[in-house]
């Protein structure tokens, strides 16, 4: 690699392709029925199982659904997933990370148990657990998650904020008279957030890893519900017969984890270069 | 001894993680829907019945109790009774676990074999053509989801060519690695994805350190420095990796049971939240939880034993 002599770093090309992938994501997921050339759930007993053409892309499923649409119509309930199971334990997360990194002592012995704990705990048996108690579903999902997931951003946050209140200008907010729920928020936290954004980008993708996991399973998404993982639960008895049902939707999950973790390497570069 | 002190504190830190686990499990058993007395006799019971079963169990005495009573059969090895099944919930671990404790060995097994010399590739031509090929190929790995490379290999290798069985366990202990080698093979890829990717840039990073470097000035030969100074070096951190990824290899062996009909505690714990088996949800979280503690135990002393520095 050359170095680069130019102020202006180049944006590096993890970075583009990531952005380029999420874009057309998002782009698909607000607007699936631009795109999407069938009906994602009309049933076509004319065209059972039909093999990809010209006519069905992607081919069709045992009841003649077109497989395309149902890709495009999932990325809906994907993308969601990928932002509602992570927005609140990254809220949530960084909130308490911050206040565990300022006030030290006792409040970060006691986290630190807190996180010895959830990390015993294998993640998916406790999410699992969990929707189990609730009820299959999104929303059980999303708390499920939620329940667990705040831990690994309040502890990046933690140790962030905990490197930053030493630091001069968090004295001379003291100083000041600034109180501490300012000088936490509005202060440290825009200089400690950004360690825990790089990781929300990889825990997206994780997120779309999950939640196709616990479709597949039959505890997320519920059927007829055009979303990845049940529709490769729909086709796993046909994989040896008609392998575009399960392939298709999978090479979807495959394409948007890449689009989130590329995304998420490219965003670390930049503000490495920027340190 | 710093070794053994650290080896102390860190069997004392055991406890208060034991006794938050057991607290969890607990909780969490006392959440699930429907109560373990209506389990047992169906929705039409008496009351009499109902309070008979309630005072066999001791759910008439208070949770503080309750909670005693749970901690003091958990230490005397008694987790009850499966209700489905109707044995002791210890001997349906003992009989399941042991399966899935083999998965997941033989994924991290493979999965070094994999990671290991594609990150030394990797990492030795750094920036070129190899390098790019095998970072994208493990970076695609760790976007697919572990139920989808089960299936795919289940296809090809299972019912397409036949190489291996498409499912259960077999019989013979050959019999069972023949067996498990496809699910293995399935988690140990997406382990290997991460454990190359840190792999990689330890490597990077050791290979530019001083004292590899004046082992080179001082005419060593590049295998042997690679062997001795550069991997030993490099490993610090993959052994940490590996601790913490456990967890995810057990929820993962969750999966891949699943997929590939393997009879192992996975497989055994979605049966039972399916059949509401509590007695066994609670004796395997509680045995998955102790499991992946010792690992993390066993991982911190093998990482101070190759720095010592770990153990400050």
């Amino acid at each position: 690699m050359s170095v680069a002599v130019s102020r202006r770093a180049a944006i590096p090309r993890p970075l583009i392709f990531g952005g380029v992938i999420l874009a057309a994501s998002l782009i698909l997921a607000i607007f699936p029925a631009l795109f999407a050339p069938y009906d994602p759930n009309a049933f076509d007993y004319a065209a059972l199982l039909q093999a990809p053409s010209g006519t069905h892309l992607m081919g069709t499923d045992n009841f003649g659904r077109d497989v395309l649409s149902r890709v495009i119509h999932a990325y809906t309930i994907d993308m969601q997933i990928a932002i509602f199971a992570t927005v609140f334990p990254f809220l949530i997360g960084t909130v308490i990370g911050a206040l565990v990194g300022y006030i030290g002592g006792f409040a970060e012995t006691l986290f630190g148990r807190v996180v010895d704990a959830v990390i015993t705990f294998p993640f998916l048996v406790l999410v699992i657990a969990i929707v189990s108690i609730l009820g299959p579903g999104l929303m059980n999902m999303y708390i499920a998650v939620g329940v667990v997931g705040w831990v690994f951003y309040a502890r990046i946050i933690a140790a962030e904020v905990k490197v930053q209140k030493r630091l001069d200008y968090a004295d001379a907010g003291r100083a000041m008279g600034y109180t501490h729920l300012r000088i936490i928020f509005r202060h440290l936290l825009p200089n400690a957030i950004t360690p825990a954004v790089v990781y929300w980008m990889t825990d997206m993708a994780l997120a779309i890893l999950l939640g196709s996991s616990l479709g597949y399973l039959g505890l997320g998404a519920q059927p007829p519900a055009a979303e990845w993982g049940v529709q490769i639960a729909d086709g796993k008895n046909f994989m040896a017969t008609a392998w575009w049902i399960s392939v298709f939707p999978g090479l979807a999950i495959v394409l948007t984890g890449l689009g989130f973790s590329l995304t998420g390497d490219g965003l670390a570069e930049v503000l490495r270069t920027k340190k | 001894m710093p070794l053994a002190s650290f080896i102390l504190r860190r069997l004392l830190q055991l406890i208060p993680t034991l006794i938050f686990i057991l607290i969890v499990v607990f909780v969490l058993v006392r959440l699930l829907p429907g109560d373990p007395t209506s389990a047992i006799l169906g929705d039409r019971a008496l009351d009499a019945d109902v309070e008979r079963i309630n005072r066999q169990l001791g759910l008439d005495r208070s949770l503080v109790v309750q909670f005693g009573v749970f901690v003091q059969s958990v230490f005397t090895g008694d987790l009850g009774r499966s209700i489905s099944l109707k044995v002791p919930v210890t001997e349906l671990i003992a009989q399941r676990l042991p399966i899935t404790m083999l998965l997941t060995g033989m994924a991290a097994l493979i999965a070094l074999v994999l990671a290991v010399p594609l990150a030394f590739w990797a990492a030795l031509y750094r920036g070129r053509a190899a390098d790019t090929a095998i970072r994208g190929a493990f970076q695609v790995g760790l976007s697919m989801p572990v139920f989808y490379i089960g299936l795919i290999l289940l296809t090809v290798f299972g019912a397409k060519l036949g190489w291996f069985p498409v499912g259960g366990y077999g019989d013979g202990f050959i019999d069972h690695l023949h067996h498990l080698f496809l699910p293995a093979l399935t988690l140990a890829l997406s382990l290997s994805a991460i454990i190359m990717r840190n792999l990689r840039s330890a490597i990077i990073g050791v290979v530019d350190a001083e004292y590899v470097q004046f082992a080179r000035a001082k005419g060593i030969s590049a295998r042997l420095i690679l062997l001795r100074h550069v991997l030993r070096n490099a490993l610090i951190s993959t052994v940490a990796l590996f601790g913490l990824s456990i967890g995810t290899l057990l929820g993962g062996a969750v999966i891949t049971e699943t997929v590939f009909a393997v009879p192992g505690a996975g497989r055994l714990m979605v049966d039972s939240i399916y059949g509401r088996d509590y007695p066994v949800v609670q004796g395997l979280t509680i045995a998955l939880a102790v499991l992946v503690s010792v690992t993390f135990l066993l991982t911190d002393l093998f990482q101070a034993w190759l720095d010592p520095r770990v153990a400050r």
